[in-house]
């Protein structure tokens, strides 16, 4: 199987923020007009993702891979790859995703004054990145696109974040190198390996059938880790995730929003796509450890939670234990023989999406009480809901979508997680369900502290959104409800993607 | 000698009367300006007549064998001193575009000397003459001829300014220089006495001769060839051979670093991978062990003790030495992978061949940094990290093209580098040499901190002063091929991996 073709339409998606970048450092002159030409190519982008979603076809006999634009990069043998993008339906509606919270993350930035040439520049560049890694099908480009990410966000917390902004932007660089590191190990060994021999992500993925005995330069379990490692630090899960509180606390706004709404979706993106898909006799042999790592990560993450105080790490490690049921939701791979349905993986997928959603809300909202009140401490907080309505609602219901309320869509990724993780491993599962009872517990508890209460009269001239922060406010309420009511439209799409990984196990089918 | 001898040796002959053109021409012309001209235009007619020699040979074609000008019984005087084969021409072209960049960034150094301008762009070229024959020798004593044509020059200019440290960086250069020649030298005996010649090729048909018939005959022979391999580390900054870099980096002129750390490793690795490819392939040792252990221990070494340099310069010095480690990794699997068991098809000659190309990339991405470097020291007259405070404000343009080189250094794609290392690594596991490829990696990662914290300094910290810089066109024009040729060998490597592959194809046995 070989695809070829070309449209032009996903090097479009993946390179126009970068273009607008460029053109923001090049051309553009003046505060004003750099803020305005973000906006606008940050709303192309948009327009350009929900078109690739919306062309993604999803009858029987469509490929798998669509909208291919492909041609050779490095013609040389003992290199070769190629300059390869394509949607499946696990990708589709992670670049739906990204282009939504990439537009969100550029309006919500409209109040930066700092060396705003430079800040666009990298929010742009960090999108391209990000869209890249989901639409790229080769592991060489997407490897290079995922190391691509790192500068921008570097840069964006260490430049434009508060508290201890440099230590916490060198540790989120020095775990994700090191994370990249495994990675590219495992993807020159992928290389190596005689019965492989190619950087093409749609070929490995289709091989993963042969790669159950074939001998290889490392182990396949050991090929299995290495990216597991990296996409983990990611993701992140327990004991890999110290870096997230801090970048996540000291990040700017923004940066917030896309690193909790699409960076961690990387990891669990690698995980669908190169854990899963490449290596699915692996994935069903060890999804005990995964399951296991994901229950600690869920639970472990939950308590945490509890103990927090200040808005931003509260919500950074509540994502610590949303980001563990992904893990969970690939773990039901390891059902015994003739049981294995899609549900699971589903449900990890549909987690990516609504957490970024979600999570993206609640930083929004948090970015804006922290604008206008300049602190985050949740015992100097209170009362803020009478102040401001607006925010407060579009925090509340992202909480209440965060601890899976029916209705809003958290509920529909927890629920299909559950679903595919209780009959592969039914007492795991039961305890993970816990996590979401506390996640009741912390979310409504910090509700509670930080919003209702009794007025504060230091609070009192404090101003509600303004109409061009509610913006990103009511496109994620929007595509949040949304969701809930309407999950189909993306778990269908999300099945026609993640149903043939599972084709080449004995179970599946 | 015939006129075709004359033919075969034109570049470096061409190369010498430039030499001692400018070094005339200081005498006579009083604009001390024009003699960076002179030396740059001095370059055209060996560049000439390397592209004409391009064109005339083919595949694995020697000029000095292989051409009609020569009958039988009139072999060439060259025929076994000088290869000028592809191999060669690969390294004359390195060395050739290393000169005329480094020329072109030394005008602003060097007109704030006051005197032996002339003498100055004369021995750059005269070191050049050196490395290029260096290339192509493929006997012991022409061997040792180039190598100290090519580093006295060096030594002289690196005590060329009249200050203690740079008086001290030629002392030094000169000391280790000496004795390692030294040692050379007596390793050429010793190899000379057992095989009773001084040509490779002679070489490598009787090194199976030399058996356990004579007392220590192996063994006498092997320290020969050690003693050798001394004197290559010496030039190509491996550890433990290294003591005179950093000391020579933080005293010497910067551009004549610069010319040092790139041309001056280029052609040490040549002439390494002549001695061992043709010469000594057979001897039943296992080079690749050497190789892995110098390769190794320079990795670890040059990145640990970079960690904690305050003088960019000397940082630098360490640097240099850790990239002689990553490009000895690809020396080690080059050797094994075509020595012991080198039958994986298509990979035949991966190893080798990586080394070209991350030659190609590193003097790309080194000489980028070096003239950013350059024209920053100039203006700050500092080489301390911590004054390089706040450059991306005072010039947004070099910073971005130094923070880049630095990068590029640590292999961030899609830099030169990023494919270098990924070659070299890809080789190297190719070759089993798996654990020398994790350290490889793993140093990787070590490193970009120390580069990255150069960066930091650049664009977060404040300065004290506002004062802009800016750099003479001479400089920016250096600059912008280098940095564009780093970026093209990055995005676009299939140009230079073919290149490479071509040029190690005499190589080959």
């Amino acid at each position: 199987m070989d695809i070829s073709g070309y449209t032009g339409l996903m090097t479009a998606t993946v390179f126009v923020p970068a273009a607008g970048a460029v053109a923001i450092l090049l051309l553009v002159r003046g505060d004003r007009n750099i803020r305005l030409f973000a906006v606008a190519v940050a709303l192309a982008d948009l327009v350009l993702s929900l078109v690739v979603f919306g062309l993604f076809d999803q009858s029987e006999r469509a490929d798998r891979f669509q909208l291919v634009d492909k041609f050779s990069w490095i013609p040389s043998e003992s290199l070769k790859a190629n300059f390869f993008l394509g949607v499946d339906g696990l990708s589709a509606p992670l670049v739906a995703l990204t282009g939504l919270l990439g537009f969100c993350a550029i309006v919500a930035s409209m109040h930066v004054k700092l060396r705003v040439k430079e800040y666009f520049f990298w929010l742009l560049l960090l999108q391209t990145a990000v869209m890249g890694v989901f639409s790229t099908l080769d592991l060489l480009l997407f490897f290079m696109f995922w190391e691509l990410e790192l500068v921008p966000m570097y840069m964006l917390i260490s430049i434009w974040g508060s508290g201890r902004k440099e230590y916490s932007a060198m540790k989120f660089l020095i775990f994700t190198i090191l994370g990249s590191a495994f990675m590219l190990v495992a993807i020159v060994a992928v290389f190596l390996t005689p019965e492989l021999g190619t950087f093409d992500m749609t070929q490995l993925s289709t091989k993963g059938t042969i790669l159950v005995s074939a001998g290889v330069l490392i182990p396949l379990s050991g090929l299995f880790w290495l990216f597991f490692v990296a996409f983990a630090i990611k993701l992140p899960t327990w004991p890999v995730h110290t870096w997230l509180p801090d970048a996540h606390t000291d990040a700017p706004t923004a940066a917030s929003v896309m690193l909790a709404g699409v960076l961690l979706k990387m990891g669990g993106y690698g995980l669908l796509r190169i854990n899963v898909g490449m290596f699915p006799s692996q994935t069903d042999r060890f999804a005990w450890a995964l399951i296991a790592l994901g229950v600690v990560s869920v639970l472990y993450g939950a308590v945490v939670t509890m103990r927090q105080t200040d808005l931003k790490r509260l919500i950074a490690f509540s994502s610590v234990s949303h980001m563990g049921l992904v893990l969970i939701g690939i773990g039901s791979v390891g059902i015994s023989e003739g049981e294995l349905t899609v549900t699971g993986l589903n449900g990890a997928a549909m987690q990516l999406f609504t957490h970024g959603t979600i999570t993206g809300l609640l930083f929004l909202g948090v970015g804006l009480v922290y604008d206008k009140a300049h602190t985050r401490y949740i015992p100097d907080l209170g009362g803020l809901a009478g102040r401001m309505p607006i925010v407060a609602g579009a925090i509340l219901l992202a909480g209440l979508a965060s601890l899976g309320l029916p209705g809003l869509s958290g509920f529909v990724s927890e629920l299909l997680v559950f679903l595919g993780a209780f009959r592969a491993y039914a007492w795991p599962t039961a305890l993970a369900v816990l996590g979401i009872v506390l996640a009741a517990g912390y979310i409504l508890w910090m509700m509670e502290r930080a919003f209702f209460g009794p007025r504060r009269e230091r609070f009192d001239h404090l101003t509600d959104a303004s109409l061009v922060e509610a913006i990103p406010l009511v496109i994620m309420v929007i595509t949040i409800v949304g969701i809930g009511f309407y999950p189909s439209l993306l778990t269908d799409v999300f099945e026609i993607g993640l149903a043939p990984m599972l084709d080449v196990l004995p179970g599946g089918g | 000698m015939s006129a075709h001898d004359l033919y075969v040796i034109s570049p470096y002959l061409g190369m010498v009367g430039a030499a001692l053109l400018v070094i005339l021409l200081d005498l006579i012309v009083p604009r001390k300006g024009l003699l960076p001209i002179f030396a740059f235009l001095g370059l055209i007619a060996p560049l000439t007549l390397s592209v004409f020699q391009a064109f005339d040979l083919d595949d694995s074609l020697n000029l000095v064998k292989g051409s009609e000008l020569l009958s039988a019984s009139d072999p060439s005087i060259l025929l076994n001193s000088l290869s000028v084969d592809r191999f060669a021409l690969f390294f004359n072209f390195l060395v050739l575009a290393a000169a005329g960049l480094v020329i072109m960034a030394s005008t602003d150094y060097v007109r704030q000397m006051d005197r032996y301008q002339g003498e100055y762009y004369g021995l750059i070229l005269f070191s050049a003459t050196g490395m290029m024959l260096l290339a192509a020798a493929t006997e012991l004593i022409t061997i040792y001829i180039a190598v100290e044509l090519s580093t006295m020059p060096l030594v002289a200019l690196s005590a060329f300014m009249n200050t203690a440290k740079s008086s001290e960086a030629g002392m030094k250069f000169l000391m280790v220089g000496a004795i390692s020649s030294a040692l050379m030298l007596y390793g050429m005996a010793l190899i000379y006495g057992f095989t009773g010649t001084t040509t490779l090729s002679d070489i490598a048909a009787s090194v199976g001769n030399v058996s356990g018939d004579i007392p220590f005959g192996n063994y006498a022979l092997l320290v020969g060839v050690v003693l050798l391999m001394v004197g290559f580390g010496f030039k190509v900054s491996s550890a433990p051979f290294q003591m005179w870099v950093p000391d020579v980096y933080e005293g010497g002129p910067t551009p004549v670093i610069a010319f040092l750390s790139v041309a001056s490793k280029a052609a040490a690795f040549a002439i390494l991978l002549r001695v061992f490819f043709s010469g000594f392939f057979d001897v039943s040792l296992d080079w690749a062990g050497l190789f892995a252990a110098l390769a190794a221990a320079s990795m670890i070494i040059g990145n640990l003790v970079a960690i904690g340099q305050t003088n960019i310069r000397r940082l630098f010095g360490y640097s240099t030495i850790a990239h002689a480690g990553y490009i000895l990794v690809g020396m080690a699997a080059g050797v094994k992978a075509t020595g012991a068991d080198g039958n994986i098809p298509g990979f035949l000659s991966v190893g080798p061949d990586s080394v070209l190309f991350y030659l190609g990339a590193y003097a790309a991405a080194n000489l980028t940094a070096f003239f950013a470097i350059i024209a920053i020291g100039n203006r700050i007259g500092s080489d301390r990290i911590e004054d390089y405070a706040g450059i991306a404000r005072r010039s947004p343009l070099l910073a971005a093209i130094l923070a880049l080189a630095l990068a590029a250094l640590i292999g961030v794609p899609p830099t030169s580098i990023f494919i270098g290392k990924l070659y070299i690594f890809t080789a190297a596991v190719n070759a089993d040499l798996v654990w020398l490829a994790i350290v490889g990696v793993i140093s990787s990662v070590v490193s970009a901190y120390y580069y990255i914290r150069i960066i930091r300094v650049m664009f977060l910290q404040p300065s004290t002063t506002e004062e802009r810089i800016s750099a003479p066109p001479a400089s920016w024009a250096a600059l912008g091929i280098a940095g564009a040729a780093m970026l093209f060998i990055g995005i676009a490597p299939g140009f230079v991996l073919d290149l490479s592959k071509i040029a190690v194809g005499p190589l080959t046995p």
